[in-house]
Formats: structure tokens, C-alpha cells, sequence
């Protein structure tokens, strides 16, 4: 049985035990709901979690383990005579594949796909047919390993279909067996929620904790194979795909920092007139139809913005600096080009975290320093920005990690040289766009070429972390200001 | 102008909120140097009158006033009038105390810096010490005015708001329920220093307290439902009222 009829399987056990323990209940209550502890409906819950949590979790264990299992019982019984391992390895599990949609598709007999003896010419032409395509060295010892793997993921697939299956009805059984009148089972089905919500809470922090660890072993082995002290302080980015490559970080930090620079130069200005202008001055018609329009700006993909970059502000400005007037530009790729159409994607988080800030100081303080007779934009001045800075301080360090791993703009917008200038009107890159072009090229995943990706965003992600805790931080510090 | 004309008139003053009339059909006249209470149970429109006075209202999108106001003799809702030059003749103090987020100092001159009232910082600081000991409060803070506002009592913050609006040197003095907020030591306080505004400017106070009416005003007015219901000397409201709704709010039949 496949898994997705255990899956299945598992669930109409568990609706079944719903059913029989509202029942069973019902009867232990001898027809009065009230003598229950529970009612109804939470001991057939009871039950149904009983039969339906352990056997999935089993299951899922399941088809985690078991592919790594077969593949190492596999892999310790070949010889691979001059190859490497794990190429003969991935011919062995695509052989195995083939066979099966082989099998599937009729191009085979079943025992045709079993038979140690059969012809490899027929077995490669029928895989290959199947939409497989096989290394020209692989030949009966694969072959042979191939059905070998098939049988082990075949009798794995039954042993898990009568274990979980088995479980389902331990559970039922047992779920079924513990309901008396008194029986709690409404606290067991809290305590199941309480999990259940626990259990997505965590997903997304064992999630970032995954991506650190990958981030850190992938970094770690590019440490071994090219110094840390030439990747953080050499002026010098020129990667070689033959190897023999420079790898400085400073060129890319400087153009990620440089175009961040210039997007808050444009975003944050912008932004906070805009909030300013919304909570303080815009009428409430005006504001409910200009805020949601601010934040659809949020909702557009970077990829659009990078083409507005590519197609508008940069022959734009290619216009205004270019060859044809002042000459002090040479393509319409440069640092300025993508940092003004960032600046633009930002404005949306500088200007709707801001005015929910602004308007989160009290009306009192507004009415005190109105009551003296100061006039508004005294009293926005003087008054709210002051009493809202700590929030908007935090809202700006948001938008400039959004900045930094800032990725499409950059590779339509600033080009792709790694360079160390001052000038904004020259095409410059960020270390974002570098990881996408060192990790879509051909090299070996365990060159240096590739693995400095790692290096980069780890870099990244540490200096984005640290942006937000403080951001984080000094929101929070303001929010418990006026609670 | 001789020296018994009022210092605010008021005449067939009318508010709306939105739909809703709120004042009807108000005349008064405040005295200057007195201190002027107004009574009536919650919702019946003393605060709402209370905002007319400096034109608070206007910040409200949907509030209207029509009738007429005056100040001196002056239409204070005339269209050549700035409504924040108003606002610095007729000063406010707040029901809840709102120091702004500023040292004591920096809040007492807050006023003063807007309107250019000190020529030098030695001018500043004295201006500020003044109205710190107008406001009965300069023992306590002289120690420490850099400190901020906010990490003050609540009775001392309000008297910090009281020396902040006095420090503008307003001729009128708006109190919108100004102890409503403070303990029973704190309120004590706050009145003793209305007693001593009284001398140099017209202080009108919006109270919920009877006892706190007839403690500190000269004048009450009694409010009901948006109509002023009466309005005369303080002892003759409290002891001889001469309207029946009036005398049932103050012996707590209505309210």
C-alpha cells in the first residue's frame, strides 16, 4: 500500500474512532450527557487522537528513514571498481526508478524487472523510454543492485503499511478501552491543541535554526579551502571557475551598503513625510483610500521593480548623466539607478510602520502642546516625532535589512562588477546578486567558487539579524512607553 | 472697556457632533480674576462649552460651533482671528496630565520658545522658574529639571501642566476637570494654586466635584442635557438655587 493510502487509511481509523468513542460514551454515561466529565464530542476526539497522532508520526519517520536506510545497505555491498561511489550510486537509484515507471508503463513484466539474468540492452532501452536517461556505465552490477534496492523498498513499503496500520489500531483500541463517565478527555484534547499550536510555533524556529546550521558547516568547509582573512579584508573579487580565484568580500559589501545607503537616502525621507502627512494631517476619507494605495507598493514583486530599473530609471538617468549630455555615465546600470528604485520599493515599510507609530502617540500630548498654541507642524516637530522616534528608528532598521537582502533590483539594476568606488553612476554589485551568479554557474558544489556563496550569505544573515534584534528592541521599548 | 465687562462673552452658542446638538443655545458671560466653575452631570456639554472657549473644537473634523464668542470685546471665531494665537491668550490644562516626553524644563519652555517670549537663556530660565513657582511646584523639580517630565507623580505632573500653560503668560486659564485623575493630597494642592491664579487670570474649570465647585469658584454654571441651566453666584447656587433641575443635581437627584 502506498502512502498516501496508509495516510488515508489512518484517517478514516481515526474518524472511525471518532464516531465509536462518542458512542462508547454515550452508553458509559448510560444516554445522560450530563453524568459525562466530557462531553461527547471530546472523548471521540480523544479517541481519534489516540489512533491518528502516533501512526502518523511513525509514518513520517518512516519515509524519512527508510530511503536513507535502503541507500546505505546498498551502498556497502557494491564495489565500485574505479568509479566513485556515489556516481555508481545515483546510477543504481535512477536504474531503480526507471524500472519501476518501466513497470509501470507496461514496457516491462513486472518479472521481467525482477529477473537477475535479464538483458541489459532491453532493460537500458525500456528505462530510457521511460523518460530515464542512463551513464553509459551501467551495466549488470548495477543492474543487479538496482533489483536488489527495488526488493529492499518494496518489503520496507509493506513492513511500514502493517506497522502504522498497527499502531492506528493499538491506539483506537486503547483510546477506545480508557473512556469511563469520568474519564478527562476534554483535557486531553486541550492539551492536544496546546501541542498542535506549539508544534507550528516551532516549525519556523527549527526552521531558521536548519538554515544556520546548513549555512555554518557549508561556510565552515570554505574556511578549509580558502583563507578567512583574504575572504573578509581582500579589495579583490575575481572568482575563476578553473579555480585560482580571489574572493574578497569587501567590493560586494561596500556596493550592498553603498545601494542601501542610497535607497533609505530616498525611502526614509519619503516615507515619514507620508506617514507624517497620513496621521497628522490627511482627512479620514483621504487616508483610507491613500494608505491601502501606499501599501499595494509592498505587495509588488522586486522582480517588477528590477525591470522598472532596467527599462525607465536607468535610461532615465542614462539620459540625464549620459554620453549624450554630461558624460558621466557609461550605461544604464549603476549603483544610483538601483538604489533610487529600491528607495522607491521601501517607501511602503518606512511610511505604514511609521504612521502606525505616529498614530499610537497619544491625542493628549497633541492636545497639550495645541492648547499652548503651537501650531501643527510645531507640534509634529516638537512633540509627536520626538515621543514616536524610538519606533521609527526601529521601522528605518527594518527597511534596511530589507535593503541589504535586496536581490532582483541589484542584478537588473547595478549591474554585475565588483568594485570598489565612490562614484554612484558606475555599475557596482551586492552580495546578494553574487551568491545567485557563484551558485547558477557549472562549478563543483565543493569548490571554493561555489561554497563562498555560503560564506556570503551567512555574512548576510548575520548582519540582517543583528539589524532586526535591534530594530526588534527599540520597538518594543517604545511600545511599553504608553501601555 | 470699563473694569466689570466680562472677559468672555457668549451668545446663542450652538455644537454639533455630526448629527448630534450638543450645546444649545448658550450665553455667559466669565469674569475676569474669578475663578468660574461649570457642573452638570457626564454628557451634558461643559467640556464641549469649555473647548469653544479656545477653539479646541476645530481640531474635531466633525464638530460645528455657530453663535458668538468673544474675547476682550474680539469675535475669537472671526476669520481674521489665528486660532493659535488665540490658544496663547487662553491657555488649557487637561482632565488626564500630559507632560510631553521633554525635561521638566524643556517642557515648561516649550511655550515660551514657540511664541519667542525670552530674548536670551538667562531670560528663559527665568521665565521657566516663574512659571515653576506659579505652578506651586518649584521646590520640588528645582533639583532636578532635566530630569523628564514623565517620571514625575501624577499630582506633580499635573502641576507641571498647569506651569507649563501659565508660563505663556495667557490672560485665561481653561481647567478641564483638572483633578480627576490626582488623589485627594494632589487635589488639594492643585486648588490652593487656583486660588492663587485667581489673582491674575480668569480661570474656568470644568469639575465633576460639587465640593470642589463650591471650594475653589466664585461663579458656577450649571449644565443639563446641552443647555446652561443656570448660572450666578457660587454660594447662591449651592445654598438657593433657583432652577428645580438644579437644586435636584446638587442634593444628587439627578446625575
Amino acid at each position: 500500500m502506498s502512502a498516501l493510502w496508509t495516510l488515508l487509511a489512518v484517517l478514516a481509523l481515526a474518524l472511525a474512532g471518532h464516531l465509536l468513542g462518542r458512542a462508547r460514551a454515550m452508553s458509559a454515561a448510560g444516554g445522560d450527557r450530563r453524568v459525562l466529565h466530557s462531553l461527547p464530542v471530546h472523548h471521540g476526539a480523544s479517541v481519534a487522537i489516540a489512533a491518528a497522532v502516533p501512526a502518523l508520526a511513525l509514518l513520517l519517520i518512516w519515509l524519512a528513514v527508510q530511503p536513507l536506510a535502503v541507500d546505505a545497505r546498498i551502498a556497502a555491498s557494491i564495489s565500485p571498481e574505479g568509479r566513485s561511489a556515489e556516481l555508481m550510486m545515483s546510477d543504481i537509484r535512477r536504474l531503480a526508478e526507471g524500472l519501476d515507471r518501466a513497470t509501470a508503463a507496461g514496457r516491462l513484466t513486472p518479472a521481467e524487472a525482477e529477473d537477475p539474468g535479464a538483458d541489459m540492452g532491453r532493460i537500458r532501452a525500456a528505462v530510457t523510454a521511460s523518460g530515464i536517461p542512463l551513464g553509459s556505465a551501467a551495466g549488470a552490477p548495477e543492474l543487479d543492485a538496482a533489483q536488489r534496492y527495488r526488493a529492499l523498498e518494496t518489503s520496507g513499503n509493506l513492513l511500514r503499511t502493517f506497522a502504522v496500520l498497527g499502531l492506528a489500531l493499538l491506539g483506537l483500541g486503547r483510546g477506545l478501552a480508557r473512556i469511563r463517565k469520568d474519564f478527562r478527555a476534554r483535557n486531553i484534547v486541550e492539551r492536544a491543541v496546546r501541542r498542535a499550536l506549539l508544534f507550528a510555533a516551532s516549525v519556523a524556529v527549527i526552521t531558521t535554526l536548519g538554515i544556520v546550521l546548513s549555512l555554518i558547516f557549508n561556510t565552515v568547509s570554505f574556511f578549509r579551502l580558502y583563507p578567512a582573512a583574504d575572504f573578509f579584508l581582500s579589495a579583490d573579487w575575481t572568482p575563476r571557475f578553473g579555480g585560482g580565484s580571489s574572493l574578497g568580500i569587501l567590493p560586494l559589501l561596500w556596493g550592498t551598503l553603498y545601494i542601501s545607503a542610497i535607497a533609505l537616502a530616498v525611502a526614509v525621507p519619503i516615507g515619514l513625510f507620508a506617514a507624517i502627512y497620513l496621521s497628522e494631517y490627511a482627512a479620514p476619507g483621504l487616508r483610507a483610500i491613500a494608505k491601502p494605495l501606499i501599501e499595494v507598493l509592498a505587495g509588488i514583486p522586486t522582480i517588477v521593480y528590477g525591470l522598472f530599473a532596467l527599462l525607465t530609471v536607468g535610461p532615465l538617468l542614462l539620459r540625464m548623466f549620459g554620453p549624450g549630455s554630461l558624460g558621466w555615465m557609461d550605461a544604464a546600470s549603476s549603483v544610483l539607478t538601483a538604489g533610487l528604485v529600491m528607495g522607491i520599493m521601501l517607501i511602503p515599510f518606512v511610511s505604514s510602520l511609521s504612521d502606525d507609530i505616529i498614530s499610537a502617540v497619544p491625542q493628549s500630548l497633541r492636545d497639550g502642546s495645541l492648547g499652548l498654541g503651537a501650531t501643527r507642524s510645531e507640534t509634529v516637530r516638537q512633540v509627536v516625532l520626538p515621543a514616536a522616534l524610538p519606533g521609527i528608528v526601529g521601522a528605518v532598521l527594518l527597511a534596511a535589512s530589507r535593503a541589504i537582502g535586496e536581490t532582483m533590483i541589484v542584478v537588473l539594476g547595478a549591474g554585475a562588477a565588483a568594485r570598489l568606488s565612490l562614484n554612484p553612476l558606475e555599475a557596482m554589485t551586492t552580495v546578494t546578486a553574487k551568491i545567485v551568479s557563484q551558485l547558477t554557474g557549472d562549478a563543483d558544489f565543493s569548490s571554493p567558487e561555489a561554497l563562498v556563496a555560503f560564506a556570503l550569505a551567512m555574512t548576510l544573515f548575520v548582519l540582517t539579524l543583528g539589524l532586526n534584534v535591534l530594530a526588534l528592541y527599540i520597538v518594543r521599548r517604545f511600545r511599553e512607553q504608553y501601555e | 472697556m470699563t473694569a466689570d465687562a466680562p472677559k468672555i462673552l457668549a451668545r446663542n452658542v450652538q455644537v454639533h457632533y455630526a448629527d448630534t446638538h450638543a450645546i444649545k443655545d448658550v450665553d455667559a458671560d466669565i469674569a475676569d480674576r474669578t475663578v468660574t466653575a461649570f457642573i452638570g452631570p457626564s454628557g451634558c456639554g461643559k467640556s464641549t462649552f469649555l473647548r469653544c472657549l479656545n477653539r479646541m473644537n476645530d481640531t474635531i473634523d466633525i464638530c460645528r460651533v455657530s453663535g458668538r464668542i468673544e474675547l476682550d470685546g474680539e469675535d475669537i471665531y472671526d476669520r481674521k482671528v489665528d486660532p493659535v494665537r488665540l490658544r496663547a491668550r487662553v491657555g488649557m490644562v487637561f482632565q488626564k496630565p500630559n507632560p510631553f516626553p521633554k525635561s521638566i524644563y524643556d517642557n515648561i519652555a516649550y511655550g515660551p520658545r514657540i511664541h519667542g517670549l525670552a530674548r536670551s537663556r538667562a531670560d528663559l530660565d527665568e521665565i521657566v522658574e516663574t512659571a515653576l513657582r506659579r505652578g506651586a511646584i518649584w521646590d520640588e523639580v528645582k533639583d532636578r529639571l532635566d530630569a523628564p517630565g514623565t517620571g514625575l507623580s501624577g499630582g506633580q505632573q499635573q502641576r507641571l501642566c498647569i506651569a507649563r500653560a501659565v508660563a505663556t503668560e495667557p490672560e485665561v486659564l481653561l481647567m478641564d476637570e483638572p483633578c480627576s485623575a490626582l488623589d485627594p493630597i494632589a487635589t488639594d494642592q492643585v486648588e490652593n494654586l487656583i486660588d492663587e491664579l485667581r489673582s491674575r487670570y480668569s480661570v474656568v474649570i470644568v469639575t465633576h466635584s460639587m465640593q470642589q465647585a463650591a471650594r475653589v469658584s466664585q461663579k458656577t454654571a450649571f449644565f443639563h442635557l446641552g443647555n446652561l441651566v443656570e448660572f450666578g453666584d457660587t454660594d447662591q447656587i449651592f445654598t438657593n438655587p433657583q432652577d428645580p433641575r438644579t437644586e435636584a443635581y446638587i442634593s444628587g437627584r439627578i446625575g
